[in-house]
């Protein structure tokens, strides 16, 4: 399965994958709305220590940790990809404290959101990979 | 093959999948004495403060037991197995043969004798959906209501109940709340955000009910229209037990959940895990824990050897807004954060034990992940790890692999 994988080193730590995220999944069309003076939650976030910058998102384990411990259900594997059903999600965060990732997190309204690797969003690439100024973030098969 | 399931929650979810991973086509029979399609029993508080409905409880896709090949027997309880035979009894005095059998029959309640107990009409336990449509359809908007046990299922039904009733009082004779889970000091801190909304009276404990009276031992008496004990659970291990099944504190399992008995399997709140926080077998009621150990009864049922991964306690909850975090064992040595709500990091010489997070739960899954994985601290940046859960802080080794997919199996 095709997933996103950031390489460390060309990752400048710009956040721009962070914007294109919160606008991919914002549904909005237009970025300006979409983003301005708004808090960005973004599925994919950008570590920064010292010189050394990375980008995390969800690694669509093939063990998911935080599918198996979804108390509710709401966190499914659907064709390796993991989705979570929005309207199953209570907000009790089981799956925060499962994913070794830190890639899962509440959204501004306390549901749960991930990287869906923008399968609901139009596009053969998730907006991350398309937004990525030096082709640090890549949507390939390992 | 034929795989008989008693149980029909997480483990035996889990098992189903675990199985189906392996075999496409082998039968599959579920029994369960509660009737409801499998649902998320911790979301019956969540049910009884409307914050769900039935029709968003269900654990699976209304398709599952279809997809999956099972055969659902709900409403049948199971009296017995027939070790011998190999077959399982049913209330019906019909039977199931099996070539392996897991049993996740998970807990029940413990109700406590208590003088003048069986005198009380209104009192509950809440432990299924039942019970929850039970306590619902007894409750006024005048009722005052008495929970026994300031635990996990005692502090989330008084959540539930608290927009619906008049008052709720909670007595527990351990010292604080959420004991299993939290220190003195998080609990404090709880306590103090919640003591507004709920009536809490630790360190006593009922001695006798007259009536809608009870009596404490600490001299005062409470009146109330509706209880519900919450005191703890037991493991339903008396079917395995009945039939020569070697039990502990719950039924006693290795690695594989595998049994005492032969083509016996067992998985979820019945029976013991290894705890790897205290290196010692436990019972660990929780979810993830259940799924975790259904799914790797049931590879292992269809053949394919496949040992549980290292186990330890972990919880998440919201109680009245606040989110709490918790994980592993608390032991003395401890790095307390105030900052941003409270975390207190547990550690054992080069390792992280345990964590007790309020408020800034975000990424605690990091940490999760040090404890599970004995990661030896001194050789990754624990003085950055310990202001907050980064993958930054790892060693490029550590961090290479998570980032370049080789981890993520």
């Amino acid at each position: 399965m095709k997933r996103v994988y950031v390489n460390e080193q060309w990752c400048l730590g710009c956040r721009l994958c962070e914007y294109y995220c919160a606008f991919a999944n914002s549904n909005e069309s237009d970025i300006v709305k979409a983003l301005k003076d708004k808090k960005i939650h973004s599925n994919i976030r950008v570590e920064t220590k010292g010189n050394i910058n990375f980008a995390v998102s969800c690694r669509h384990c093939e063990e998911p940790l935080c599918v198996k411990g979804c108390i509710t259900g709401a966190l499914q594997k659907k064709d390796g990809l993991i989705v979570v059903d929005k309207d199953r999600c209570i907000h009790c965060y089981t799956c925060i404290v499962c994913c070794p990732y830190g890639a899962v997190s509440p959204s501004a309204d306390g549901v749960i959101q991930k990287c869906e690797l923008c399968a609901k969003i139009s596009g053969n690439q998730p907006a991350c990979v398309k937004g990525c100024i030096n082709q640090a973030i890549v949507y390939e098969e390992r | 093959m034929k795989h008989v399931i008693i149980g029909n929650s997480a483990a035996a979810i889990g098992a189903v999948e675990g199985i189906r991973e392996i075999e496409k086509a082998s039968e599959i029979v579920l029994i369960s004495d509660e009737k409801h399609f499998t649902y998320s029993r911790p979301l019956i508080s969540y049910y009884l403060e409307g914050k769900t409905d039935r029709a968003h409880m269900h654990y699976r896709d209304y398709d599952f037991y279809e997809t999956n090949k099972c055969i659902p027997m709900l409403g049948v309880t199971a009296t017995k197995i027939d070790v011998k035979k190999k077959r399982v009894l049913t209330v019906d005095n019909s039977f199931v043969a099996y070539d392996k059998l897991l049993v996740a029959t998970g807990s029940k309640a413990f109700v406590p004798r208590i003088e003048g107990l069986d005198s009380v009409n209104e009192k509950y336990t809440f432990m299924n959906l039942d019970d929850a449509e039970s306590l619902l359809n007894a409750l006024r908007p005048t009722s005052r209501v008495l929970i026994l046990g300031a635990g996990l299922i005692g502090m989330k039904c008084a959540e539930g109940l608290y927009e619906h009733v008049s008052s709720v009082t909670i007595v527990d004779l351990a010292e604080r709340i959420l004991s299993s889970i939290l220190d003195a000091e998080s609990a404090q801190i709880i306590s103090e955000r919640i003591t507004s909304k709920l009536n809490i009276l630790l360190k006593t404990s009922v001695t006798r009910f007259v009536g809608n009276t009870a009596y404490l031992t600490n001299g005062a008496s409470i009146e109330f229209d509706v209880l519900v004990v919450a005191v703890g659970v037991r493991p339903n291990t008396a079917i395995f037990e009945d039939c020569g099944g070697k039990i502990a504190k719950g039924i006693i399992v290795n690695s594989k959940q595998e049994t005492n008995i032969k083509d016996i399997y067992a998985a979820g709140d019945v029976c013991e895990s290894y705890d790897m926080t205290i290196s010692q077998n436990r019972i660990l009621a929780l979810l993830p824990n259940a799924y975790m150990q259904g799914h790797t009864a049931g590879k292992n049922m269809a053949g394919c050897e496949t040992e549980m991964i290292a186990t330890l306690p972990m919880n998440a909850m919201g109680l009245f807004g606040t989110h709490i975090v918790t994980a592993g064992a608390y032991t003395e040595q401890k790095f307390i954060d105030r900052k941003n709500g409270y975390k207190s990091l547990f550690v054992d010489g080069d390792k992280l034990k345990g964590y007790i997070i309020i408020d800034g739960i975000e990424k605690a899954g990091i940490y999760t992940a040090l404890i599970r994985e004995s990661v030896a601290l001194s050789k990754e940046d624990f003085e950055l790890i310990r202001v907050s859960p980064t993958l930054a802080a790892f060693s490029d080794a550590y961090r290479k692999g998570v980032l370049s997919g080789s981890k993520n199996k």
